[in-house]
């Protein structure tokens, strides 16, 4: 049966199990580092394949702010742009990847990751007529905003604060995409 | 503000029990009894609130600052551990009254997994709330944050043990008897909590 | 003599989720569909094999007074390096069971049967218990998650059977209670006729 508890023997075993736990602990960390940085990058990889046209060069990450709010993006040099953007949604944090290719244009949307109600807001991951509106859609020709709102896009049936919080997501996509055309075009000159 | 809908939404809308799923043992456990279910209730709060202080500051102080966050579930536990052990000890020296009252629920706490879920949740996640943008909550928004959860596991476990004390006296079904009628008294909670979704 | 009633105890007879009432916070959290109760109970099962056959092996030199988080630091280790090896390799499993990996370190099976069983007996007996006790723990999560699925969606492991949306409280927070609440009558009557 278990061992007398002394001072000395309690310490003692605290040390041993602690160091062996972190041993233990410190080489799994060794060995999956690799793999969880990878599977990171493969995942971000076929996202931005999902959002943007066909493309074999290397996404390039980078951060801007705008606003206070700090935006990740990926150029993909001859594809575009691919940006992630989080937005309040219904019922709670709605991130998006938005690809804009260099004309200004969206060339497609991915949700990344939702907690919006199952079978009502959730279909903004499922339903195939809000998320083909996104497609081809030209932000300086018409408005990104639901159409009760003076907008032209349709809202998913039953869900209009969340389709609001997609259109708002993929509107500050665009916002950050023309202030990074803007500070590229300056940094060309 | 923003602290008001930080506490409307952990209390009603994001409840821990009712729509998070954190802490259920202890609940299914103690609410038999209003005067335990508050007890109970009243340490939760206690410990949930100084477990997300200390392990915050260990994040942001220790884990983050050295690249180890891959260690925070093993650090929080042990930090956790010993804090409800600690707090067992100064409680029966400065307030034997209240150790009475919350005493026995203490031990207990240590494996109720809201106190993880809760320090694990604000260090790993980002709160949106009224339409703001989502960002990661600073100290002030954390405690209240963790505060606020707890109260909502207060107020369901409370709500839920008056429920239980009235179906104790009724006729049930014998298959029914004990915990799966009261599973179903839950469900039926929930679905009146699912109600507030979406209000902030 | 064989030990495989070890195993086949956790199943009914110490059924985890239906008997002894524990680990409830994944039991609800993650049965939204049949695939997440499998794999959820799955994670847990490695940790709880793993676990289990550590304690049995140390528990002799343990002195009593440490046991307890001695036993928390060795369930923990494991649920990190199970975190580590899940994000390496099934970055998709681990995004949708979230909180509930690391939680396993406070489901109270775990250090349930830490304490209760493999503390008391030998390694192969603590190894077939944690197997038994997983299994048990595995197969209650997923006979929740395809109730909740079919009735919540209309499918079994993702393949839809009955179109249009199904009865969505069942995918959300009540129809866990619910759910389980009526699957423990059924497991009632059950045990009360044999």
């Amino acid at each position: 049966m278990a061992a007398k508890s002394t001072l000395v023997n309690m310490a003692l075993c605290l040390t041993a199990v602690c160091l062996i736990c972190s041993a233990v602990v410190g080489g799994a960390y060794a060995v999956t580092a690799d793999p969880i940085a990878e599977a990171a990058k493969a995942k971000t990889t076929a996202s931005i394949a999902r959002v943007l046209p066909a493309f074999s060069a290397e996404p390039e990450a980078g951060n801007v702010e705008l606003d206070g709010t700090e935006y990740t993006y990926y150029n993909v040099p001859g594809a575009g742009c691919a940006i992630i953007s989080a937005v309040s949604g219904f019922g709670g944090v709605l991130t998006l990847m938005v690809g804009i290719t260099a004309d200004g244009t969206i060339h497609n949307t991915a949700v990344l990751s939702h907690s919006e109600t199952p079978g009502l807001g959730a279909k903004c991951t499922s339903d195939e007529h809000f998320m083909a509106q996104f497609r081809g859609f030209d932000p300086a020709a018409k408005t990104l905003a639901v159409k009760k709102d003076g907008g032209d896009l349709d809202a998913i049936t039953a869900s209009t604060i969340t389709s609001r919080a997609y259109a708002l997501a993929v509107a500050n996509a665009v916002a950050v995409f023309n202030k990074l055309k803007e500070e590229g075009g300056r940094a060309h000159e | 503000m923003e602290y008001f809908l930080i506490i409307i939404s952990a209390i009603f809308v994001n409840n821990i029990l009712l729509a998070q799923f954190l802490g259920i043992c202890p609940f299914l456990g103690v609410s038999n009894k209003l005067s335990t279910a508050t007890g109970m209730s009243g340490a939760v709060c206690f410990v949930i609130t100084l477990a997300t202080v200390v392990t915050y500051l260990l994040n942001q102080y220790l884990l983050v600052p050295f690249g180890l966050e891959f260690l925070q579930t093993i650090a929080f536990i042990l930090v956790i551990a010993a804090l409800v052990q600690m707090v067992e000890i100064v409680l029966k020296k400065i307030s034997p009254s209240l150790y009475q009252a919350l005493g026995i629920f203490l031990p207990l706490i240590t494996t109720n997994c809201a106190v993880l879920g809760v320090a694990i949740t604000v260090v790993t996640k980002q709160f949106a709330f009224g339409g703001a943008a989502p960002h990661m909550l600073n100290l002030a928004q954390a405690v209240v944050y963790a505060f606020a959860t707890s109260l909502g596991y207060g107020l369901a476990m409370c709500l839920f043990a008056g429920l239980r004390e009235h179906l104790a006296g009724n006729d049930v079904p014998k298959a029914f008897k004990g915990l799966p009628i009261a599973l179903i008294t839950v469900g039926i909670m929930a679905m009146a909590f699912l109600g507030f979704s979406g209000i902030v | 003599m064989s030990k495989w009633h070890f195993v086949t105890d956790g199943f009914i007879k110490n059924n985890p989720t239906f008997v002894l009432v524990l680990g409830m916070c994944p039991t609800l959290a993650t049965t939204t569909s049949a695939m997440n109760g499998l794999e959820m109970g799955l994670a847990t099962m490695f940790v709880l094999i793993l676990s289990n056959i550590v304690i049995s092996l140390i528990a002799p030199v343990v002195p009593d007074k440490v046991r307890i988080p001695v036993y928390i630091t060795v369930i923990a280790t494991f649920v990190t390096v199970l975190q580590l090896l899940m994000q390496a390799f099934t970055p998709a499993v681990y995004e949708t069971l979230g909180l509930f990996i690391p939680l396993i370190v406070v489901n109270c099976i775990v250090l349930g049967r830490a304490e209760g069983f493999a503390n008391k007996h030998g390694v192969v007996e603590s190894a077939l218990d944690g197997l038994g006790v997983g299994l048990g723990f595995t197969a209650s999560l997923t006979v929740i998650g395809i109730v909740r699925e079919i009735l919540g969606s209309g499918a079994v492991f993702g393949w839809k059977f009955i179109p249009g949306d199904g009865i969505l409280a069942f995918v959300m927070a009540p129809g866990a209670f619910l759910v389980l609440g009526f699957l423990m009558v059924l497991f009632n009557k059950y045990l009360a006729k044999k």
